[in-house]
């Protein structure tokens, strides 16, 4: 497998390996960072500091606790969350809005015109509120499945078939 | 087991959220090896999430790898830090070396420059020390010749005698310092010219009845002496002194004519 191939070479700190996971995954994690703390400045910062501590922790990581992309995906949830809980954040930013990632892919039209990112935005569109509040618990915040379930006042069961069928629906719309 | 069925239950959908325990996780990595469809799905639904995630981010990030790389002093600059580290290593103990070796060439270019130098100068002043010695000695006889005009001066024995100018010759004079005791004259010649060349000065004692002149000797080094007096011998019962102008050696007696100055002994 080519990704655990690469995945094996970062963990040995070879450069290139870690320059091909950087475009893999750098702007998918800006987009969860951006989500959480809603500035482009502070989200590029706090992206970069991510893959830095990706870099010297390497060795950490193990492919049978997780995905490589969990694992960053992880750094990144919480790297972003620690960041809006420090004070220099919270003098700037008095009144965040919690607004999902649906909100701000209708407000950023004329940064994304990817055919990914329309399609998406037509998705997300047609998406129940449900789902966006799902994807939104689990993937770019980073709830456990009990705590995405208390959130939304639903058995677990019925959260996992949930977002089963909302990534369905993802599915079919990106991956073609 | 039942893969669709796994696979239907949405539990690989947490798995790349990253919302399963550590053991749920270890367990789908497991199975994930077992069957390639697990690892297909996981892929898909990996996938899907990433381009969504990706949808949100309003900026592209391809180019701040660059900053992490300078952060992490990566991209070659591992290589250059070798380079960094060996050269300035080589270019220190290289312009060290040379440095000193330079300044070691000139310290003892300049020390034998320095060395020469003063060579130099101690012959100098060697020379300006015998040459000062030179003029203390002659400091020295100047003072003893002084010292002894003074203690004649202050002798009491002494006859001090003025001889006056005479005839042509008025504007002339000379003294005598005549001490009877040790029977010599000390001649101050200050007040003549001096003899034109091929001639001297003569001194003469002479007794008045009869007028008969004694020779006391020419005086020989009138121009060279500085201070124009003139120890002289007299052995004789003189009653007046006289200084003629005589050719060069002298003459057997005055000549007359050439009669300077003049002096008599007063009667005591």
């Amino acid at each position: 497998m080519q990704l655990d191939a690469l995945v094996e070479q970062f963990k040995k700190k070879d450069e290139k390996a870690f320059e091909t996971l950087y475009h893999m995954y750098s702007k998918s994690m800006h987009g969860v960072i951006f989500n959480i703390v809603r500035d482009n400045d502070i989200a590029e910062e706090v992206m970069q500091d991510v893959f830095i501590k990706a870099w010297h922790n390497a060795e950490t990581y193990a492919a049978e606790k997780g995905r490589f992309f969990t694992w960053i995906l992880n750094i990144s949830r919480n790297a972003a969350i620690d960041k809006t809980r420090s004070k220099s954040f919270k003098n700037a930013k008095q009144n965040l809005n919690s607004d999902f990632f649906v909100d701000i892919l209708e407000t950023t039209e004329s940064l994304n015109n990817t055919t990914d990112a329309i399609g998406i935005k037509k998705f997300v569109k047609k998406l129940g509120e449900k789902c966006k509040q799902v994807i939104e618990l689990l993937y770019f915040k980073g709830y456990t499945q009990s705590e995405a379930s208390e959130a939304l006042d639903m058995p677990i069961g019925t959260v996992k078939t949930r977002n089963r069928q909302c990534i369905q629906e993802l599915r079919t719309i990106v991956l073609k | 087991m039942d893969v669709k069925a796994y696979i239907e239950s949405g539990i690989l959908e947490l798995y790349v959220a990253g919302a399963l325990s550590e053991k749920e996780n270890k367990e789908v990595y497991a199975l994930m090896l077992e069957h390639p469809e697990i690892l297909q799905e996981v892929l898909a639904i990996e996938s899907a999430v990433i381009k969504l995630t990706e949808s949100v981010s309003p900026k592209d990030t391809s180019t701040l790898i660059d900053n992490i790389k300078k952060n992490l002093a990566l991209n070659g600059e591992k290589d250059a830090k070798v380079i960094t580290i060996t050269k300035p290593k080589y270019n220190w103990f290289t312009y060290t070396g040379w440095a000193a070796a330079i300044i070691l060439g000139v310290g003892l270019l300049w020390m034998v420059i320095q060395n020469n130098q003063l060579q130099t100068d101690i012959q100098v002043v060697e020379t300006q020390k015998s040459q000062l010695e030179i003029e203390i000695e002659y400091a020295k006889t100047d003072l003893d010749k002084a010292k002894t005009l003074i203690s004649v001066l202050r002798d009491e024995n002494i006859t001090e005698l003025p001889l006056a100018g005479q005839g042509d010759f008025a504007a002339t004079y000379a003294k005598v310092y005549w001490d009877k005791e040790t029977n010599r004259i000390f001649l101050d010649a200050e007040g003549l010219p001096e003899p034109p060349e091929g001639t001297v000065y003569q001194v003469w004692s002479l007794t008045l009845n009869p007028l008969t002149p004694v020779s006391l000797g020419t005086i020989d080094n009138f121009a060279t002496d500085d201070n124009k007096i003139f120890e002289i011998e007299n052995l004789n019962n003189s009653e007046a002194f006289g200084i003629t102008l005589e050719p060069a050696g002298g003459s057997e007696t005055p000549t007359m004519e050439q009669l300077y100055t003049l002096g008599v002994v007063s009667a005591t």
